[in-house]
């Protein structure tokens, strides 16, 4: 070190600062603060309020009949748990230890698409499955799917416009043709998507539904090789042959698949669809060639089913971001903003009491009870 | 008799712009992380580990400060200032733990795993319970504000100490040695 100066510990020259020579200093201050303040605004978003956020699509599904204590979309739910059964052909394409030859444990939600928690079930609304997979080493992959080949919505705006077009008109309770009308004249992917999801009528039940996940995904193998993949749940049981529940039954489809659960387990093939250069891994409103290489990973089994009400699944956030290390988000605009959404969701949903839900332990023990093997 | 410091240590130096280059990083990755659609996924990737790493770099730097010689406070810092800036360092410090430990509890009681490279994952440390989750979500955003308000004291008192009553204020802290003129 070198040796201090005699001055060294002299106090700095304390001079009242004269006003004309601080004034300036005084303004800089302010203007470096006022900086600072501007940057965090700008981060913030407070700047462009007219920007689409996550905390808009509160309201915006609330407008479509969203409750406080359900899930803002697909509100109306079951939570079901058993296995998946890897044959270890997907670590060809993944090096994710869920596709490890083995069998792993896996939670799961079937849902009816909506925010209504309480609606009367259709064969035309849009069915959900969301799975957790955990593998022996504590990766977790959770991915939310639904029983359409192709989504209708291609981004997330498009998808907020679409909850704008059809929340009822507040003086009437009815849905307004005319917003619809212009919605669909605004955005053209939806109608020729639409083409292609009734192309193939509705199956009869969540047993024999196929579940998509459509956005593409980025798959990464043991060799670092990446391949954009698209992957199906296609059921391994046929239609049931006649419904279980009551055509008049508010449930019919979360009723049929209890039933049908209590005589045995149901299964489903993981088919990994192997994208080619070209094929769209940005617009999951278009479908890939029907051509495309499948790789069957291995099964799925469905054994056990409970109520919402009791379930700690009910309580997980089947977020389609929630990926093991080989498996990554692609280009598609939709899955950030899906993350960032059911993540509002989350926390709309767990700041209120959740009321019943509609399927309840009770009508759960009803079925089995009625439809129990040899009972 | 020994001259009193001018400055703080070097290890203290280092480990006070590194963290508010990370601390700053993090204000803004956490504002606009969730007022984002399309970046939400890439911030959230980012916050999760650089929180973590925080936590552990302020660990560090409370036993570095705990271990490290001070520099007084120059005569230009009356006695009720030194106070409030003596409580506003333990603000910060106690908030620099605080939040990232928040933020650890809040994925945990929710059951997000807490991601932090590939395939490393750091355990939960509290149960599954998304009424626990919603407190400590809220938590994180009020601790965080309160942390950027009093970074923006922090800010303004060393500006005005060393522009307008230019008492060189800044210089106990700046990373290359520096001698009064």
């Amino acid at each position: 070190m070198e040796p201090a100066p005699a001055n060294q510990n002299r106090p700095p020259p304390v001079r009242p600062p004269k006003p004309d020579r601080s004034l300036p200093r005084l303004i800089l201050v302010a203007i470096l603060l006022a900086a600072v303040l501007a940057g965090f605004a700008y981060e913030a978003g407070w700047l462009t309020p007219h920007d689409l956020t996550p905390a808009d699509f509160v309201p915006a599904f609330e407008g479509t009949g969203a409750r406080p204590g359900f899930r803002l979309n697909h509100a109306k739910g079951i939570c079901v748990s058993g296995s998946f059964e890897s044959n270890g052909n997907g670590l060809e394409v993944c090096k994710a230890t869920v596709f490890s030859k083995g069998t792993i444990p896996v939670v799961g939600r079937f849902s009816l698409g909506g925010a209504m928690p309480f609606q009367t079930d259709t064969l035309t609304q849009v069915r959900g499955l969301g799975l957790q997979l955990t593998a022996g080493d504590g990766a977790v992959w959770r991915t939310a799917m639904i029983n359409f080949p192709v989504f209708p919505l291609a981004t997330p705006q498009a998808f907020y416009d679409m909850l704008i077009a059809s929340r009822p008109d507040p003086a009437t309770g009815k849905p307004e043709p005319a917003k619809i009308q212009a919605f669909f004249a605004a955005n053209p992917e939806t109608a020729a998507a639409l083409k292609i999801i009734k192309a193939q009528p509705p199956s009869a039940g969540f047993a024999d539904s196929t579940f998509h996940s459509l956005n593409a995904f980025i798959f990464t193998s043991r060799t670092g090789v990446s391949t954009p993949v698209r992957w199906i749940f296609e059921p391994a049981q046929s239609a049931s042959p006649a419904p279980f529940a009551p055509a008049d039954d508010k449930n019919f489809l979360f009723d049929d698949l209890i039933a049908q659960l209590a005589h045995g387990p149901l299964h489903w093939h993981l088919i990994l669809v192997v994208g080619q250069p070209g094929d769209p891994t940005n617009d999951a409103t278009l479908p890939w060639p029907p051509t495309r290489r499948r790789i069957d990973a291995g099964t799925l089994t469905i054994d056990q089913i409970e109520s919402e009400d009791t379930s700690p699944t009910a309580l997980l956030n089947f977020d389609p971001l929630v990926l093991p290390d080989g498996i990554a988000p692609s280009d598609d605009p939709l899955l950030s903003a899906r993350s960032a959404v059911y993540s509002a969701s989350f926390t709309y949903r767990s700041g209120a009491a959740k009321p019943p839900s509609a399927v309840t332990p009770a009508d759960i023990q009803g079925i089995e009870s009625r439809n129990h093997p040899g009972g | 008799m020994p001259q009193p410091r001018t400055q703080f240590t070097m290890p203290m130096r280092i480990l006070h712009w590194l963290l508010a280059a990370m601390v700053l990083a993090m204000l803004c990755i956490g504002l606009s992380m969730v007022a984002s659609l399309g970046n939400y996924h890439t911030l959230v990737s980012i916050h999760r580990p650089l929180g973590i790493a925080i936590l552990l770099l302020v660990a560090v730097r409370l036993v570095v400060r705990l271990l490290s010689p001070l520099p007084p406070f120059p005569p230009t810092v009356p006695p009720r200032e030194r106070l409030i800036a003596s409580a506003s360092e333990y603000l910060m410090y106690t908030l620099l733990f605080v939040l990232p430990l928040v933020g650890w509890g809040m994925l945990s009681a929710a059951r997000y795993p807490v991601i932090m490279f590939g395939s490393f994952q750091l355990p939960f440390i509290l149960p599954h319970n998304i009424t626990l989750y919603w407190w400590l979500r809220q938590t994180h955003t009020v601790l965080a504000f309160l942390l950027f308000f009093t970074f923006l004291a922090h800010f303004a008192a060393v500006l005005f100490h060393t522009l307008v009553i230019r008492d060189r204020l800044l210089s106990r802290m700046l990373p290359w040695t520096s001698r009064p003129r």
